[in-house]
């Protein structure tokens, strides 16, 4: 089985995300007898960090490099990555399933006409063939899929797959692609970043959220210090309510009309649990509540719950976790 | 400009999901059926641009069966023009879905076509650019608002760690996620409205799905883990527990 990893680079480095892709694809097409690839697109220089693909599985990258794919473009990076596993008779075709990846997929689904699973959170090759499993009804229900065509093609959930380094080297390649940039009507304008340094709730191993609890916008604050405590892969949440009151952006909100997220840690502040959040949250690593009710429905999902008043444990947790961090 | 509006028959968000007996989806028994959120914020935006304009037509479009004519009526009463209900069978196979309607909107051509960014049921969020990559248009996804200016929309994209600014050249696709288009209520008169607006039914030109759900389950049940205590006083024990029982600190 010959599997293909779509890889992001972002700021002159390859994101978890598209580590996690590539590595997923390693050991799938090292179980089913195959090799896997990478593609990786951007501006001149982008193939310093094409090697170091090779540390989670890839046998081979391919890059791209042009001025105009330095930043993610839909139309050219469509064209581009279409070409390619065209051209490389691919089994399956793997992207992180970010905000990027799933802009991306669909383009390259109906250019290549086959279908598209996205958000996969579990792969296995079951007698020669890709099994995959994805949510439904943002989480609240999973789903078995076949897809009859080839390439399989899928992106794959942020967090769930794991990145594992391993022993090899891969080997470099440069595709030469004849582009007309005049020719993709999309264009970019720019881009304006919300978060500064921290990561997309989405992709963030660990999740500060907070909810209706919290009282006040101002008061996010100290959900921020906890999340600067925990460190540079901690992100930010929010309830849907919190987004519908404007006290947060709806690209925080958590939920089934939000983002579904698995991270490693989540903490639930002041969020009382309803079913659609819990819909977005529930396949976290471990789950911490804080909240003053007892009988709050998040407590029924949590791993660790306190019952209290968050202006008094947040801080104290801050405090311990800042205490913890110190001593290495 | 005459607008098209791509919109989707859901179970609501608040549903509790039970599976069905055929093992592959849900049970409907119960079930309470709306517009999907997301498309809801798709049809604001076309009434508002119409309004904007002064001008032009907003045609709202499903895929689906008889039932669906309910969730077309509720985007007539929010104000919408006319509606067309493609009548054929709606897969997870979205490529399907947007080859189906890729051959009903070909033949109108409209300068804008407005999706939800996903919908609320599979949430496979790919029929939007699916469906603007047959047509060969130009495609914004995830878009919080956008103006349209002569020949032009520009849109604003919801990216992950900021918002990406794409002027596309129309004709164009744009699905829309939450933002400034926070949908209307349909008042009295606009329900009334809606019982007299043209909905035209055929049926849909639609390709085989290759993409089927083997089967569904629930989740497995997290297990409702410890109260570690009340309080700021249990925090040193729930950072213990983080880290020498989780493992995550």
């Amino acid at each position: 089985m010959k599997i293909l990893a779509v890889v992001e680079q972002r700021d002159g480095e390859v994101p978890g995300a598209s580590r996690e892709v590539v590595s997923a694809a390693a050991s799938l097409a090292e179980e089913a007898g195959g090799e896997a690839h990478a593609l990786l697109l951007g501006g001149p220089g982008v193939s310093d960090q094409a090697a170091a693909l090779g540390a989670f599985g890839a046998s081979q990258v391919r890059v791209v490099a042009h001025d105009a794919l330095a930043d993610y473009h839909p139309d050219g990076y469509s064209k581009v990555a279409s070409q390619v596993v065209k051209d490389g008779a691919y089994d399956a075709v793997f992207l992180p399933a970010t905000s990027q990846g799933k802009d991306l997929a669909p383009r390259l689904a109906a250019l290549l006409d086959v279908p598209l699973a996205q958000d996969i959170t579990r792969a296995s090759v079951v007698d020669g063939a890709l099994e995959l499993i994805r949510p439904v009804y943002a989480g609240k229900a999973f789903t078995q899929i076949h897809v009859e065509a080839s390439p399989v093609l899928a992106t794959l959930r942020p967090n769930v797959f794991p990145a594992q380094e391993r022993d090899g080297t891969a080997q470099v390649e440069s595709v030469d692609l004849d582009l007309d940039p005049d020719a993709w009507p999309t264009r970019v304008v720019s881009f304006e970043a919300t978060g500064g340094d921290v990561p997309d709730v989405a992709e963030a191993s660990v999740v500060v959220s907070g909810g209706r609890g919290m009282k006040d916008p101002e008061n996010w604050k100290l959900l921020d210090d906890l999340r600067a405590a925990l460190g540079s892969d901690a992100g930010l949440g929010a309830s849907r309510a919190v987004v519908d009151a404007g006290w947060r952006p709806h690209g925080e909100q958590v939920g089934q009309t939000g983002k579904t997220v698995a991270p490693k840690l989540y903490f639930a502040i002041g969020i009382s649990g309803a079913i659609q959040h819990l819909a977005g949250m529930r396949t976290a690593g471990t789950i911490v509540a804080v909240n003053r009710d007892p009988d709050a429905p998040i407590f029924k999902v949590a791993d660790y719950g306190i019952v209290g008043d968050l202006f008094e444990v947040v801080p104290r947790l801050t405090e311990e976790v800042r205490a913890l961090k110190a001593e290495g | 400009m005459n607008i098209i509006v791509c919109i989707k028959r859901v179970p609501d968000t608040e549903t509790r999901i039970r599976v069905g007996d055929d093992g592959t989806s849900i049970d409907q028994s119960g079930v309470k059926y709306v517009m999907s959120p997301y498309d809801e914020f798709a049809v604001e935006a076309a009434l508002r641009t119409r309004e904007a304009l002064g001008e032009g037509e907003v045609t709202v479009l499903t895929l689906g069966d008889d039932a669906s004519q309910e969730t077309l009526r509720t985007a007539l009463a929010m104000g919408a023009d006319r509606a067309v209900l493609l009548q054929g069978d709606v897969s997870h196979d979205g490529l399907a879905t947007a080859k189906a309607l890729a051959a009903e909107i070909g033949e109108s051509d409209p300068p804008l076509v407005l999706l939800g960014a996903k919908a609320a049921d599979d949430d496979q969020q790919q029929v939007g650019p699916m469906l603007a990559t047959l047509l060969g248009r130009p495609c914004a996804t995830a878009v919080s608002n956008f103006e349209t200016k002569e020949g032009a929309v520009v849109c604003q994209s919801e990216v992950d760690g900021g918002t990406q600014v794409l002027e596309l050249p129309l004709p164009a696709v744009v699905t829309i996620t939450k933002g400034e288009f926070e949908p209307r209520y349909a008042s009295l008169k606009g329900i009334m409205a809606a019982k007299r607006k043209p909905l035209e039914t055929k049926d849909a030109q639609t390709a085989p799905s290759r993409l089927s759900v083997k089967s569904m389950e629930l989740p497995p049940e997290r297990e409702a883990g410890k109260i570690v205590g009340e309080g700021a006083e249990a925090v040193p024990e729930l950072v213990r527990l983080l880290r020498e029982e989780a493992n995550v600190l």
